[in-house]
């Protein structure tokens, strides 16, 4: 659902021809702002939660969150992505954390 | 890079373009179609024509945690093609599931030599799920099997959407479509095509659909609408079988996947009162094996009898089991185990409550779309169909997919081969025409600056079908004044269509998209109203037909809209039974 992004970490992938959330949405809702030069979903109600942005973020600065309507504020998960493993971080509303890692591509 | 403005149609520069094969699609069946034909001609010109980024599009942008097709030890294509035509209440192109299934296991071999982690057992034979599924780390399938194409040397196109077919004739001959990002037209000529764009997601208004942040909370990928079919459509390709709906048993308020709970761990639908639904109401169809479209109505069927809520019991699994179970979802749908987090929900004390889905247009998993030979060729020459968007072949699923490429490949480049199909002079006429059409809502922006947003009409339509045409919230049920009511309306949104108004480039997509939608809900519903029985209750369910009528429609229906008049014309043809 709605990635959120933290303005402090978005570069706005300043080096790259575009910016690289902008470049993988399968939705094409990934756009930045023309005066921050940050990225923002343009449309919140469209998103997938495929996570592809937040994997793909160099800077860890894309978030996704429940719709509020389905899940309770403010749980987290967050993945860190290795070359051939994941590792996710999950962090419920009541704060409990759960850890997982897996080979995700084969030598 | 900023957001693209609206222009004039006359004002957008054309980019033409040649090619010997033009692929639509560069989801799972599109890439395994183009790495094919590389592998039968490396001199080939392969052109992958993706709206959205081939790393990341299709189904499997989030990933998958299983191959639901693959033929174990002791296991036949024959087996499986009975296995499929049992799921699917006995109709299916047994030609088309058998040549398919010949082809199921080297495709996943391919995947894995490529980089795909399929989980083995200590003899390194795949760890089976189910009679035919077996448990992958598929988190960054797509993005590894983008590299492979890549490397065979074909030409990507990202952000190109596409519209309509370049006719040469009645020959398909390319494709036309305009790209997101640089804000120019394309044309693609072509010595062959093939579609792989996908089923539709987004026809019916989903529950979960709260207005503002959870409108695409949806199990089929909701950026696939259905555009190669509407695009066959458009073009007279003949279509079967549309109203095999796939309707699926979901967890509730997410719409994930069950199958990975349910099968991989053994877990039960449950009623309200603990009753083992299938076991104790659907022995007699085969409890937990009974076919796909009893098990998806099943727990609706309880929900109306006053017998809901209804879960898949986890409250077995040990510690173990369920950080495998929420692993699994991580490499399909992450946010699952968000959503769990969300609700400080302990799945070993509280089971997971399920719920129907609304209904997709999925050839992967029933047979709606394109009708094909064996070769995978549709009823227009030149033109080729593989994946969801091609029909007759229910329970294809992921493997079955890469499978089909592979065989619209081949079929693709024997055309080539033996057709000698020449580069003919491009009709002007018809390039300006689809200029004209596609770029509308521009026009209507300049000229007039007030209209119908894309997201308005599309609601306007998910409700209509939602109500008249079998949703999720009329239990699927649907007769035939209902349905004439939709089609009626489809009629008035379609006329409408003109009134669409877009503020940049993505707002045209959006539009030209629920334009694609009104095509196939409307070849839709005709076939639901062809089909006056009912054969697959929870997927169609005619409530004046409630029963199966074996000695009408134990046949395909299928539809063909006359290009020039616009009519759907409505037949059937005859199920051949292959495997005894």
């Amino acid at each position: 659902m709605p990635p959120k992004v933290d303005p402090h970490k978005c570069d706005g992938c300043k080096g790259e021809k575009e910016a690289i959330c902008m470049a993988i949405c399968p939705g094409d809702l990934m756009y930045l702002n023309e005066d921050t030069l940050k990225a923002y979903c343009r449309s919140p109600r469209d998103c997938w939660d495929c996570m592809s942005c937040v994997k793909a973020c160099p800077q860890g600065a894309i978030e996704t969150r429940l719709p509020y309507q389905l899940g309770y504020y403010p749980a987290k998960l967050i993945p860190l992505m290795g070359s051939k493993r994941v590792s996710w971080t999950c962090i419920g509303q009541d704060d409990k954390v759960e850890r997982f890692s897996y080979k995700n591509r084969n030598d | 890079m900023g957001k693209l403005i609206p222009v004039y149609p006359q004002d957008v520069e054309d980019v033409f373009m040649e090619t010997d094969l033009l692929i639509i699609g560069a989801g799972n069946a599109g890439c395994y179609a183009a790495i094919e034909a590389k592998r039968q001609n490396p001199d080939l010109k392969v052109t992958l024509m993706e709206k959205a980024h081939i790393d990341r599009s299709g189904c499997l942008a989030g990933g998958m945690d299983a191959i639901n097709t693959y033929i174990k030890k002791g296991e036949t294509a024959e087996s499986l093609t009975r296995w499929s035509r049992d799921q699917a209440g006995g109709l299916l192109r047994e030609d088309l599931y058998l040549t398919m299934a010949e082809e199921l296991n080297k495709a996943i071999e391919d995947w894995e030599e490529w980089g795909l982690p399929i989980k083995k057992d200590e003899n390194g034979e795949y760890i089976a799920r189910g009679r035919w599924d077996i448990a992958i780390l598929g988190s960054e399938m797509k993005v590894i099997l983008a590299e492979k194409v890549r490397e065979y040397g074909c030409e990507i196109l990202n952000r190109v959407v596409a519209t309509n077919f370049l006719m040469d004739g009645d020959r398909v001959a390319g494709a036309m479509g305009f790209h997101l990002r640089e804000g120019k037209f394309y044309i693609i000529k072509a010595r062959a095509t093939i579609v792989a764009t996908g089923g539709a997601g987004g026809l019916y208004k989903p529950y979960t659909n709260d207005g503002n942040d959870c409108h695409h909370q949806i199990w089929y990928c909701p950026f696939n609408v259905g555009t190669g079919y509407a695009m066959g459509i458009r073009a007279g390709a003949e279509m079967t079988t549309f109203e095999m709906r796939w309707c699926a048993v979901r967890t509730k308020d997410f719409n994930g996947p069950i199958d990975t709970i349910s099968v991989g761990y053994n877990a039960a639908m449950i009623n309200a009162r603990g009753e083992k639904i299938l076991a104790e109401r659907y022995a007699h169809l085969g409890g937990d094996k009974a076919p796909r479209f009893i098990r998806a109505n099943a727990p609706m069927e309880e929900w109306l009898a006053g017998r809901g809520p209804c879960y898949v019991d986890t409250t077995h699994m040990t510690p173990e089991q369920i950080k495998d179970l929420k692993t699994d979802y991580l490499n399909e749908r992450p946010t699952f185990v968000l959503f769990l987090a969300a609700r400080n929900q302990d799945i070993s004390k509280e089971p997971i409550e399920i719920y129907g889905s609304d209904p997709y247009i999925v050839g992967g998993h029933t047979a709606s779309g394109y009708w094909i030979d064996v070769k995978r060729a549709t009823t227009v020459p030149g033109l080729f169909a593989c994946g969801d968007v091609a029909g007759g072949t229910p329970n294809k699923f992921v493997g079955g997919c890469a499978a089909e490429g592979v065989l619209a490949a081949r079929g693709a480049v024997e055309y080539l081969q033996n057709s000698g199909a020449g580069q003919n002079s491009l009709n002007k006429d018809q390039v300006n025409q689809e200029k004209i059409r596609v770029f509308r809502p521009f026009e209507r922006q300049l000229n007039v600056g007030d209209g119908i947003s894309p997201w308005e009409m599309e609601e306007r339509l998910q409700r209509l079908m939602d109500e008249y045409a079998g949703g999720v919230h009329q239990f699927y049920r649907m007769n035939r004044e209902r349905l004439e009511y939709a089609l009626k309306n489809i009629a008035m949104l379609k006329d409408q269509a003109k009134y669409l108004v877009a503020k940049d480039w993505h707002e045209l997509m959006k539009c030209n998209e629920v334009i694609d939608m009104l095509d196939v809900a409307e070849v839709l519903v005709h076939h639901l109203l062809y089909r006056e029985e009912t054969r697959w209750p929870g997927w169609q369910n005619r409530v004046d037909f409630p029963e199966r009528n074996d000695e009408k429609f134990n046949c395909f229906v299928n539809s063909r809209r006359d290009p020039q008049t616009g009519r759907v014309e409505m037949f059937t043809r005859p199920y051949e039974k292959i495997v005894s």
